[in-house]
């Protein structure tokens, strides 16, 4: 199965980090791309570069910002290909966000039918 | 006699179909119909020598007829024919040995926290337990279409996302097994409550998972927990009124679980547990003697609150720590913990102002107990408390 884990943080967690605490969270982030069964990810640039698009009626809407003004911004996500639930939760316990007052949201992807049948 | 047979034997045939076909819905299904077959044919003709293996044969077979059926689960038929070829009669049996039991899986993956409560606690009593949707429904006094429902959707979770049908390995073993008490317990506490076959369910699953884990301290915890709890059952209610543990009539209480509590107590503290489930035991154990040990009750209870920083088990300290002697360090306790709005911080706040002579003040905390109260028994008893200061005069300790 393919699972996206979702990353979720909290506004500022960053901003009121110095250099080498930012490395080590870095670094964090970037074991877990190496780690077995991660088969994609990427990191958002800050919530400030968001633009928004709507149509409504045949007519586009762009605005400036995110979507929604929440608590939580997302931030990044991998991509994990795994046997089961559990082994994707170890890995959403490791990231950051978890402990710094984020969250991390874990959910499979829709497997395709065909390619299901394919794979068995 | 069948009945029972079906009791036993529901999770085994469930947890082996499900780890065979890796669908929960397609293995309770032909579960089912392997028992409605089993009903009807043995009642004609007489239970089988090896039921367990007969209802496997069977379910395997419904399993493969539907299978068949639907042609574009050829894969999983494809599955199921390699590992074995299935008896062409379902008079033909498994032996017991070649049924692997996956009752353990199967308990946690319906306990994982990945479902809501309400969910875990459907889907264990009706997995694991075997009960009807419409029994479930009813003790949860919710309609059986919404109880379907939950079921379908825990059910499809589970496969959608990936819950696995395995014991967790060592590293997760300890909180996940936590999490299956916690809803064991749930269950058990909801039919101390008032629905009894619960709690009869909850004793059934308790005594299942100290069989099945029996080097796990905390699933005998568990276990001597709820059959020490059990005991009193019908001393704890009189004519529809709640009765204390001091004034209940202990010849109400059921000696043979009292001794299967303590013979499960005991292997839990042979295996050195010392786990929330082993401490509360010995509380209940403690609780079950007379006179009651109030020093011990009052170490385990240091011990237990320590363990899981609770507020409410902190109360409880200080309700063994006034029994032990001091209402009034019992009172200190009870003033410091943020439980405002729990009924059972008032009723005790409320006993020890009693005994301290504060007769205005414990009835002011009898009154907050009622506003809290909704269950009936439980009004009816802090009402009687009430009615009592009025008669004690301000000042002196009772």
């Amino acid at each position: 199965m393919t699972f996206a884990v979702l990353i979720y943080t909290k506004p500022g967690t960053y901003e009121a980090l110095d250099e080498a605490e930012l490395r080590s969270i870095t670094s964090e982030y970037m074991a877990i791309r190496e780690a077995p069964g991660c088969v994609g990810g990427g990191q958002l640039a800050p919530v400030e570069t968001a633009t928004t698009v709507r149509v409504r009626e045949g007519e586009t809407l762009i605005t400036d910002g995110p979507f929604a003004n929440t608590k939580e911004v997302f931030g990044g996500y991998y991509l994990f290909e795994a046997d089961d639930l559990d082994t994707v939760l170890e890995i959403a316990k490791r990231c950051p966000a978890a402990r710094m007052g984020g969250s991390v949201e874990v959910r499979p992807l829709v497997q395709v039918p065909a390619a299901a049948e394919a794979g068995a | 006699m069948i009945e029972r047979v079906f009791r036993e034997h529901w999770s085994r045939v469930l947890a082996y179909m499900i780890g065979l076909l890796g669908d929960f819905d397609l293995a309770e299904e032909a579960t089912q119909e392997a028992f409605a077959i089993a009903s009807a044919r043995w009642a004609r003709d007489g239970q089988p020598a090896n039921p367990l293996g007969w209802l496997t044969a069977t379910a395997r077979n419904r399993a493969i007829d539907t299978l068949r059926r639907e042609r574009t689960l050829a894969t999983k038929l494809a599955l199921l024919d390699a590992q074995a070829s299935p008896p062409a009669d379902t008079d033909e049996q498994m032996s017991d040995t070649s049924i692997p039991d996956e009752r353990l899986e199967l308990i946690f993956a319906c306990c994982h926290p990945a479902l809501s409560q309400e969910a875990r606690v459907a889907l264990t009593l009706r997995a694991l337990g075997g009960l009807g949707t419409e029994q479930i429904a009813r003790a949860f006094l919710v309609s059986e279409q919404t109880m379907k429902r939950r079921l379908t959707r825990a059910k499809a979770k589970i496969k959608a996302t990936g819950i696995p049908f395995a014991v967790p390995p060592d590293h997760l073993l300890g909180e996940r097994l936590a999490a299956v008490l916690a809803i064991v317990y749930l269950i058990f506490n909801e039919g101390y409550g008032g629905h009894a076959e619960l709690a009869g369910e909850a004793l059934w699953l308790a005594r299942a998972l100290a069989e099945l884990m029996p080097d796990e301290p905390e699933a005998h915890g568990l276990l001597a927990l709820v059959l020490l709890h059990d005991s009193r059952r019908q001393a704890r209610v009189r004519d529809g009124e709640l009765v204390l543990l001091e004034d209940q009539d202990r010849s109400l209480w059921d000696a043979g679980q009292i001794e299967q509590g303590r013979t499960a107590l005991a292997r839990a503290l042979a295996l050195h547990g010392d786990g929330p489930y082993v401490l509360q035991a010995q509380l209940a154990a403690l609780q079950s003697e007379q006179p009651i040990d109030w020093h011990e009750a009052l170490a385990v209870h240091e011990r237990l609150a320590a363990l899981t920083r609770s507020p409410v088990v902190e109360l409880s300290r200080a309700v063994a720590v006034a029994q032990a002697g001091s209402a009034e360090a019992a009172l200190e306790i009870a003033e410091g913990l943020a439980l405002e709005d729990y009924q059972y911080l008032h009723s005790t706040r409320a006993e020890l102002l009693r005994r301290l002579g504060r007769i205005r003040e414990a009835q002011d905390a009898y009154r907050r107990a009622l506003e809290l109260t909704r269950d009936e028994p439980e009004r009816r008893f802090l009402q009687r408390r009430l009615a009592e200061l009025r008669a004690q005069p301000e000042g002196a300790p009772g």
